[in-house]
């Protein structure tokens, strides 16, 4: 076990498309411990994905469980070759990088999101989810395809409103 | 010893202002930092905080206010840290433009506990009925709740929304 290094931009492993997992063995249940262990050891990271420690595998990890803000979520997602099969509507929101420390901005993404992915023994799982949880796992899989939130960053004038909490 | 100025310039939209304001800093060897830099009514805004080797920045960008007609204002020694504070609130008013709404907002807000990062407002709507829209992002530092239940007590025919931003780090 052990944390392993998270690259920053501007290195150019963060701008490639990573490949597909095909061998499910020994060593990618090893990895996906050590990045889970990477990913806590970042201030309040929810999720983290392969080439964040250099390593251009379809791998992933979210987890919304901890947010002192609860929201709804389907656990932790150790996710393997994950694909995003149907998109609806949008949300701006606000995001951050461990890749990009010290900045963060408004992305425009998919408000719900239908996900299929396979775990470390290679079963697949799908399942629609939406809100904080899809725009995490659509952050991750932006990581996959070698793109940055720095890529979809939007205006603060761009006013697309999430779920209001007061409406006078 | 680098240092860092905030540099203030305004003056009658034009083309290119940015482009030959930030060219004759490039080549002084003056660093960018965080920018800010709008059209506001005919005029253009730019506030650019800038780190240099203790150059007298006054003197170097004289030529180009001259040509430009640009007013230039300087405070040195801002505070030199360059981490941003984090907004966990965004609020939108909006309503039928009548003096002192900003006033009355965001005072009643600040009471609440609200910091304010960024704010911008823009005039709107027909001649006959102008409509006042304003946008903030801020730290609700007593809560969104707090903020919520100051809301309340702002005038009729205000329309206030206030959206938690609750920033993903992934
Ligand atoms: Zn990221």
């Amino acid at each position: 076990m052990a944390v392993l290094e998270i690259i920053h931009y501007p290195d150019d492993r963060l701008k490639q498309a990573s490949d597909t997992v095909t061998l499910f063995d020994q060593s990618l249940k090893d990895f996906l411990v050590d990045l889970e262990e990477t990913r806590l050891s970042g201030p309040g990271a929810v999720g983290i994905a392969a080439p964040q420690v250099g390593v251009a595998k379809r791998i992933a990890i979210v987890d919304l469980t901890e947010l002192k803000k609860p929201v709804d979520n389907h656990g932790h997602l150790l996710m393997i070759n994950p694909e995003i099969t149907q998109w609806q509507g949008m949300e701006k929101g606000r995001e951050g990088c461990l890749s990009v420390p010290d900045f963060t901005g408004n992305v425009i993404r998919a408000e719900k999101i239908t996900i299929r992915f396979q775990n470390s023994e290679a079963q697949w799982a799908e399942f629609e989810t939406r809100g904080y949880e899809a725009r995490a796992i659509q952050h991750e899989i932006d990581h996959l395809d070698g793109m940055l939130f720095l890529d979809r960053l939007v205006s603060r004038r761009a006013d697309l409103f999430q779920r209001k909490v007061y409406k006078k | 010893m680098k240092k860092w100025s905030l540099l203030t310039l305004v003056g009658a939209d034009q083309t290119a202002i940015v482009a030959a304001v930030t060219r004759v800093l490039a080549e002084a060897d003056c660093e960018l930092g965080e920018t800010s830099m709008m059209r506001m009514g005919g005029s253009f805004a730019m506030m650019l905080r800038v780190r240099h080797e203790n150059q007298d920045l006054a003197a170097l960008l004289k030529d180009v206010c001259d040509r430009l007609s640009l007013h230039l204002h300087i405070d040195d020694d801002v505070d030199s840290s360059n981490a941003a504070i984090e907004p966990d609130v965004n609020i939108t008013v909006y309503g039928a433009d009548r003096s002192g709404i900003v006033a009355e907002v965001t005072s009643k807000l600040a009471d609440a506990g609200l910091n304010i990062i960024d704010l911008e407002t823009a005039l709107a709507g027909t001649k006959d009925k102008p409509i006042y829209i304003m946008t903030i992002e801020g730290q609700a530092r007593q809560g969104v709740d707090a903020l919520t239940k100051a809301a309340e007590s702002i005038s009729d025919g205000v329309e206030l929304n206030i959206i938690p931003i609750q920033t993903l780090r992934a």
